[in-house]
C-alpha cells in the first residue's frame, strides 16, 4: 500500500493500467458484491496517502487535495461564504454516510455523468492536477472528459489537486432533481455561477459527462431576452444531449431544465421572463 | 408488566441492537452457499445447457430437473409452474441449474460459467392486449382466471341513468423491498429434511416440499427464522427457495444456505400484479350511483401462482364501500412472459380500489359535486350491500368516519386556502383529495373454511403456557399480539406467556400469515384455545391468573409425563354464507373501514408532488396494541405513497430493468409527511380481542387520495399510477407556460 504520491504513481505505472485508484471507496462497495470484473481488478488502496488529504485556502485559490471528503467542505464555513455551490453540492451526495466517506477527487475520476460534485466544481472552474511518473500535469476540468467515462487522465496518472479560484461571486445556484430528496441520483442537475469572470452554467445527467453550457452562457452574457423557459430549449438542445433511461425522460430533463434556469435566472436579470413582468 | 397494558415488542430489543439471527446470520457448520443459474430469454425450449471451463466443476455440487425425487412442480394453488425449467422457458430469470460451493463467490462465478441456450419463441408483455395465436400458452387466450360479479340489471340501470361516466385506470407492478432479502438454508438430520429460512407461510413451504421431493411431511421439518419483513413476498416464493435449498442440500449431503443478493431478489421474485381497470357508471344528477359496470384485468405473469385469489379479492374489492344496486364486475387473470406477479399486501384490492376511488372524483367533478358529498351520498349503510350482496350491519357509522377525517383533515378550510394559494403562487400548487375504501379481513369467501386452521396453547409444568402457531413474527407484531390476547384470555402476566418458533414438527398448522388475518382469526383461535385450556383443567370460564397457573400445575402433577394442550380449530361465524359459484354473499366475515385525507404540493417546475400532509381514519374492530397498529397504517401510507408517486418498475421483456435501490427508487423519511392516524374501534365479535383485518387496510386508500389531490391541485385527472413528474409533465406541459 502506498504512502506517498510517489509512491502510488509509480505503482500505477508498473501495473500498465491494471491498477485502479480507490480513495473512499464509495461506488466500489455499492457494486462489489454482485460484480464479478469488480472483483478481478487490482486496486490501488490510496488509504495511507496522506499528502492527498485536506484542503487549504491560499490568497487566489481553494486547494482541495484529491482525499478531501464532501463531510470537509461541508463543514468549511470559508466554503459556505465564498463558494456555496461546493457545500450544496456536497451536501445533496447520498446521505451523510456517504459524504463523510466519498471525496472530491474520487467523485471526478469516476466519472459519472451524474456526479453532483462535479458539477459544481465545472461551474467555478476547477482546475486538475494530474501528477504522473514524469511530473504534474494541468487540465481544466470542462475539458477533462472526453466521452461517457472516458477522461484525460493517463493510466500512470493520479488526480492529486483540485484547484479552484477565488472570485467575487454575485450569484451561485446549485439545483439537484432526484427521485427522491436524499440518497437520489440524479435526473437533472444544473449549477449557475457569475462573477467578474462571466456566466458558467454546468450540468449533469443530462449528457455522456458533466458538461459546461458554452451557448446557454452566451445567451445570458448578451442578455438575450428569454421570455418562456422554452426559449432556453434551443441552447440546452446544442450544449447537452439528453437521453431516455431508467431514471428519467429526454423531454422531462429538458424541460426541466429550461424551468429551473428560467426561474433561478428571472429574480436576478432584467431580461429573463420580462415579458410576464411588463404584463 | 400487568396484563392490562400492552407487553413490549417481543422481539423489539433484539431486532434493535443486533443480537437476532436472521438466516444470512445462522452458523451452519459445513455450509455450502447456493446459487441459481436462470433463463436469459423469456420463452422458449432449452436445447442445451453449457458448462464453460473457467471453474474446476469436479468442486461445485450441481443440480438439475433429473434431481427432483418428485414431481418437478411447485405445489400451491396449481401445479404448472416447475421447481427448475426443464424444457419450457416462459420468462426471464427462470431457475434452470442449482449449484452449491463452500464459496459464495465461487458460486456467482459458477453461474457466470453456465450457458442456458434457448430457441425462441414469441413471448407475451402487455397484458392488455389480445394474444397472437403464436403467444398462446394456457387454454386458448392466455386467460389464466375468469371471474364475475353480477348484482341487479346493470345495462337496464345504466340505460336509464341520467348521466354514464367512463374511465380507464391503471396500476404499475411493486417490488416488496423487505429489509430482508429472500434466503433459505437446508440439512439433511438423519432421515429428515430440515429446511429454515425467510417465510410467512410454514405450511405452505411443507405442502411444496412434500410434493416436489415425495416425501411424507413426518419426513421434512419447515422452520422459519427470523423474517425481515414480507408484506406477501415471502406468501409464495420461499416455497420454491426451500426446495431448491433441499435439493442442493440432499445431493451435497451437506447443509446449503441460499440467501439472494439484492439485484437478484428484485429481478427473480414475485411484484405486485399490474392491473388495469375500466369503469362505465351511471349516475343520477345528485351522484347517486346507480350502475357499476367494472372490468378489472391483471398481469399474472408467467405461472398461476396466487393470480386467481389476488384477482378474486380485487373484483370483491372493485365495487367499493358503496350502496349500488346494479353491479356487474369481470375480471381476468392473463398469463404473460413475466416473471410471475405474487402477492402484495392488499392482494389486488389496492388496485380495483385505486380506479374506483379515482373514478368517483372523476364523476364528481363532472357532475359539479364535491367529492366528499358524493360519497356521503354513496357509502353503505347498514342494511344496504355490497357488489356481492353481502349485508352489512356491524353498526360502524361510515359517513361519522368520514366526517371525521374530513373535519380532523380541515379539508374544506384547506380547500378554501389552496384556492388563494394558488391564485398567488406562480409555480406551486396545492390541493386535497381523498379516498373512502374498505378491506376484507381473513381468506375470501369459504377461503377460511378450506383452511381449518388449528392452534394449540401448551400448559406447562409451571403454570406458564405456549402458544403454539404457525402464524409467523415478520415485523407486523404478531407474537406481541398473540401474547396480549392470551394473557388478557387467563389473566396471566405477560411473562407467562411464550409464542413457539414456527416450526411444523411443533406447531399446528394455525395458517400462512397473510390476509389481515392474525390478528382477528388465528387471535380468536387463542383465545378459543385458551379457553379450552381452561376447560381442560377443570375450571371455569371465570378462571384468571394465579387459579390459572395453579391449576395447570395440579393438572401436570396428577398427569405426571402428558401434554396439556388447549385445542381451537376455525368455526365459521354462524352469520357468514357465501356461494363460491355465484360469487355471492359473505365475501368476509366482516370489513375494516376508512378514509384517508392527502394534501400534495406539486412544483410546476420540475413536476414533482411532495405529500404535504395525511390522516388516516380507520375502522379496524377493537385495537389490540395502538403502538403496533399504527405503525402498521404509517408503514402502509408510505408503501402507498411511494406506489403511488415513486416506484416504477421498468419492464423489459417481462423482466425488472431498474433491480437495484438505487433506481428503484422506495420514499425515505425526508418523502413522507406526518401521518396522523385516527382509529374508530367497533369490536367484532369473531375477531381475536375484537379486532378485524389491519395489515393491508392502510395500503388501499393512499394512491387514490394522492392522485385526487392532485387532480384537485391541477384540474387534470390522472389514471396511472406511478404518477411520476415525467408522467405529469404529460399532463400539464401545455396547461402552463410557468
Amino acid at each position: 500500500m502506498p504512502t506517498s504520491v510517489s509512491e502510488a504513481v509509480s505503482m500505477l505505472d508498473t501495473s500498465r493500467g491494471k491498477a485502479l485508484p480507490i480513495a473512499g471507496g464509495t461506488d466500489l462497495l455499492a457494486y462489489w458484491p454482485e460484480r464479478l470484473d469488480a472483483r478481478d481488478k487490482t486496486y490501488l488502496d490510496l488509504s495511507g496517502v496522506d499528502e492527498l488529504c485536506g484542503h487549504t485556502w491560499t490568497d487566489d485559490e481553494l486547494i482541495m487535495r484529491a482525499r478531501t471528503t464532501f463531510w470537509e467542505i461541508v463543514c468549511d464555513q470559508r466554503a459556505t461564504a465564498e463558494m456555496r455551490l461546493l457545500v450544496e453540492a456536497a451536501r445533496t451526495v447520498g446521505a451523510i454516510q456517504i459524504q463523510t466517506r466519498g471525496t472530491w477527487g474520487g467523485n471526478i475520476v469516476n466519472a459519472s455523468p451524474a456526479a453532483d460534485g462535479v458539477l459544481a466544481l465545472m461551474a467555478l472552474d476547477a482546475t486538475l492536477e494530474l501528477t504522473g511518473v514524469e511530473g504534474t500535469e494541468e487540465v481544466q476540468l470542462d475539458e477533462f472528459y472526453l466521452g461517457y467515462k472516458q477522461m484525460k487522465r493517463r493510466e500512470d496518472q493520479l488526480l492529486t489537486r483540485i484547484r479552484i479560484p477565488r472570485r467575487a461571486y454575485t450569484f451561485q445556484s446549485f439545483t439537484k432533481i432526484g427521485t427522491r430528496k436524499a440518497q437520489a441520483i440524479t435526473k437533472v442537475g444544473l449549477a449557475i455561477a457569475k462573477s467578474d469572470s462571466g456566466w458558467r452554467i454546468a450540468a449533469n445527467s443530462m449528457a455522456p459527462t458533466v458538461k459546461r453550457c458554452p451557448d446557454l452562457e452566451r445567451m445570458l452574457e448578451d442578455e438575450t431576452p428569454i421570455r418562456n423557459p422554452t426559449d432556453f430549449l434551443p441552447a440546452i438542445r446544442a450544449d447537452v444531449s439528453p437521453i431516455d433511461d431508467i431514471r428519467s425522460t429526454a423531454a422531462y430533463r429538458e424541460h426541466v431544465m429550461a424551468r429551473v434556469l428560467f426561474h433561478e435566472l428571472a429574480p436576478l436579470c432584467p431580461w429573463v421572463g420580462a415579458k410576464s413582468k411588463s404584463e | 408488566m400487568c396484563a392490562d397494558q400492552p407487553p413490549l415488542r417481543t422481539e423489539g430489543l433484539s431486532k434493535l441492537t443486533g443480537a437476532e439471527r436472521f438466516v444470512d446470520d445462522l452458523a451452519i457448520e459445513g455450509c455450502l452457499w447456493g446459487m441459481t443459474a436462470r433463463s436469459p430469454l423469456p420463452r422458449g425450449k432449452i436445447r442445451e445447457i453449457r458448462y464453460g471451463n473457467g471453474v474446476d466443476w469436479s468442486e461445485f455440487v450441481v443440480v438439475d430437473h433429473n434431481d427432483i425425487p418428485g414431481p418437478n412442480q411447485i405445489r400451491l394453488l396449481e401445479l404448472d409452474q416447475p421447481v427448475l425449467a426443464s424444457d419450457q422457458i416462459r420468462h426471464i430469470h427462470e431457475a434452470v441449474v442449482l449449484v452449491a460451493h463452500p464459496s459464495r463467490e465461487m458460486c456467482r462465478r459458477a453461474v457466470d460459467q453456465i450457458e442456458i441456450i434457448i430457441d425462441p419463441e414469441p413471448g407475451i408483455f402487455d397484458f392488455r392486449v389480445t394474444p397472437r395465436e403464436d403467444q398462446i400458452q394456457h387454454g386458448t387466450d392466455n386467460v389464466l382466471s375468469d371471474l364475475g360479479i353480477c348484482k341487479g340489471d346493470v345495462e337496464a340501470a345504466l340505460a336509464s341513468a341520467d348521466h354514464v361516466i367512463e374511465g380507464v385506470y391503471e396500476t404499475g407492478a411493486q417490488e416488496h423491498v423487505y429489509i430482508e432479502n429472500q434466503g433459505m438454508a437446508a440439512w439433511v438430520d438423519g432421515d429428515v429434511i430440515v429446511v429454515q429460512g425467510s417465510m410467512q407461510c410454514p405450511y405452505y413451504v411443507l405442502n411444496s416440499l412434500t410434493h416436489a421431493l415425495d416425501r411424507d411431511e413426518s419426513k421434512i421439518r419447515v422452520v422459519q427464522a427470523p423474517t425481515g419483513g414480507g408484506f406477501g413476498g415471502k406468501e409464495d416464493y420461499p416455497s420454491n427457495l426451500a426446495i431448491h435449498a433441499a435439493l442442493l442440500a440432499m445431493k451435497a449431503k451437506q447443509p446449503v444456505k441460499i440467501i439472494y443478493d439484492r439485484s437478484e431478489d428484485m429481478a427473480a421474485t414475485t411484484k405486485r400484479h399490474p392491473a388495469r381497470v375500466r369503469h362505465r357508471t351511471g349516475v343520477t344528477s345528485d351522484g347517486r350511483l346507480v350502475a357499476q359496470d367494472i372490468e378489472m384485468v391483471i398481469d399474472a405473469g408467467a405461472y398461476i401462482t396466487l393470480s386467481p385469489v389476488v384477482l378474486s379479492r380485487g373484483i370483491i374489492h372493485a365495487g367499493g364501500p358503496y350502496a349500488c344496486d346494479n353491479v356487474r364486475i369481470s375480471g381476468r387473470a392473463m398469463l404473460t412472459n413475466s416473471v410471475p406477479y405474487g402477492a402484495f399486501r392488499g392482494f389486488g384490492a389496492p388496485q380495483s380500489l385505486f380506479a374506483l376511488e379515482r373514478h368517483l372524483d372523476v364523476i364528481a367533478r363532472q357532475l359539479g359535486i364535491d367529492p366528499v358529498e358524493i360519497r356521503r351520498r354513496n357509502l353503505v349503510r347498514d342494511g344496504q350491500s355490497t357488489a356481492t350482496g353481502q349485508v352489512i350491519n356491524d353498526g360502524t357509522d361510515r359517513i361519522e368516519l368520514l366526517e371525521l377525517a374530513v373535519a380532523q383533515s380541515g379539508y374544506t378550510q384547506k380547500q378554501a386556502a389552496h384556492t388563494e394559494f394558488n391564485a398567488s403562487s406562480q409555480f406551486m400548487r396545492r390541493g386535497i383529495g381523498l379516498a373512502t375504501f374498505f378491506h376484507g379481513g381473513g381468506f375470501t369467501g369459504s377461503g377460511e373454511d378450506y383452511l381449518k386452521s388449528k392452534l394449540h396453547v401448551l400448559g406447562k409444568p409451571d403454570g406458564s403456557i405456549e402458544i403454539l402457531a404457525a402464524s409467523t413474527e415478520m415485523g407486523q407484531g404478531a407474537q406481541t399480539i398473540f401474547i396480549s390476547l392470551a394473557s388478557n384470555r387467563l389473566g396471566l402476566e405477560h411473562s407467562d406467556v411464550v409464542v413457539a418458533t414456527p416450526d411444523t414438527f411443533r406447531v399446528p398448522n394455525s395458517g400462512p400469515t397473510v390476509a389481515s388475518r392474525t390478528a382477528m382469526v388465528v387471535g380468536r383461535l387463542i383465545e378459543r384455545a385458551c379457553d379450552d385450556l381452561r376447560k381442560q383443567c377443570g375450571l371455569k370460564d371465570d378462571a384468571r391468573g394465579e387459579s390459572v397457573r395453579h391449576a395447570i400445575r395440579q393438572w401436570h402433577v396428577t398427569h405426571p409425563g402428558e401434554t396439556l394442550l388447549g385445542r381451537a380449530q376455525y368455526e365459521r361465524p354462524p352469520h357468514v354464507q357465501w356461494d363460491e359459484k355465484t360469487y355471492k354473499g359473505d365475501a368476509y366475515g366482516t370489513f375494516a373501514w376508512g378514509t384517508y385525507v392527502a394534501e400534495v404540493e406539486i412544483d410546476l417546475r420540475t413536476y414533482q408532488c411532495r405529500v404535504l400532509d395525511f390522516h388516516a381514519v380507520q375502522e379496524v374492530g377493537t385495537v389490540l396494541n395502538e403502538t403496533l397498529a399504527t405503525g402498521q397504517i404509517q408503514g402502509g401510507v408510505v408503501q402507498g405513497i411511494g406506489w403511488a408517486l415513486l416506484e416504477e418498475c421498468v419492464m423489459e421483456q417481462g423482466a425488472f430493468k431498474n433491480c437495484q435501490l438505487t433506481n428503484y427508487i422506495i420514499p425515505t423519511a425526508q418523502d413522507v409527511p406526518t401521518i396522523h392516524v385516527t382509529f374508530l374501534e367497533n369490536p367484532y365479535e369473531h375477531g381475536g380481542g375484537g379486532s378485524k383485518g389491519i395489515g393491508e387496510l392502510p395500503m388501499d386508500g393512499p394512491a387514490p387520495a394522492i392522485l385526487n389531490a392532485i387532480a384537485d391541485a391541477l384540474g387534470i385527472e390522472p389514471n396511472r399510477i406511478p404518477l411520476t413528474p415525467e408522467r405529469l409533465m404529460e399532463h400539464v406541459l401545455d396547461d402552463h407556460a410557468c
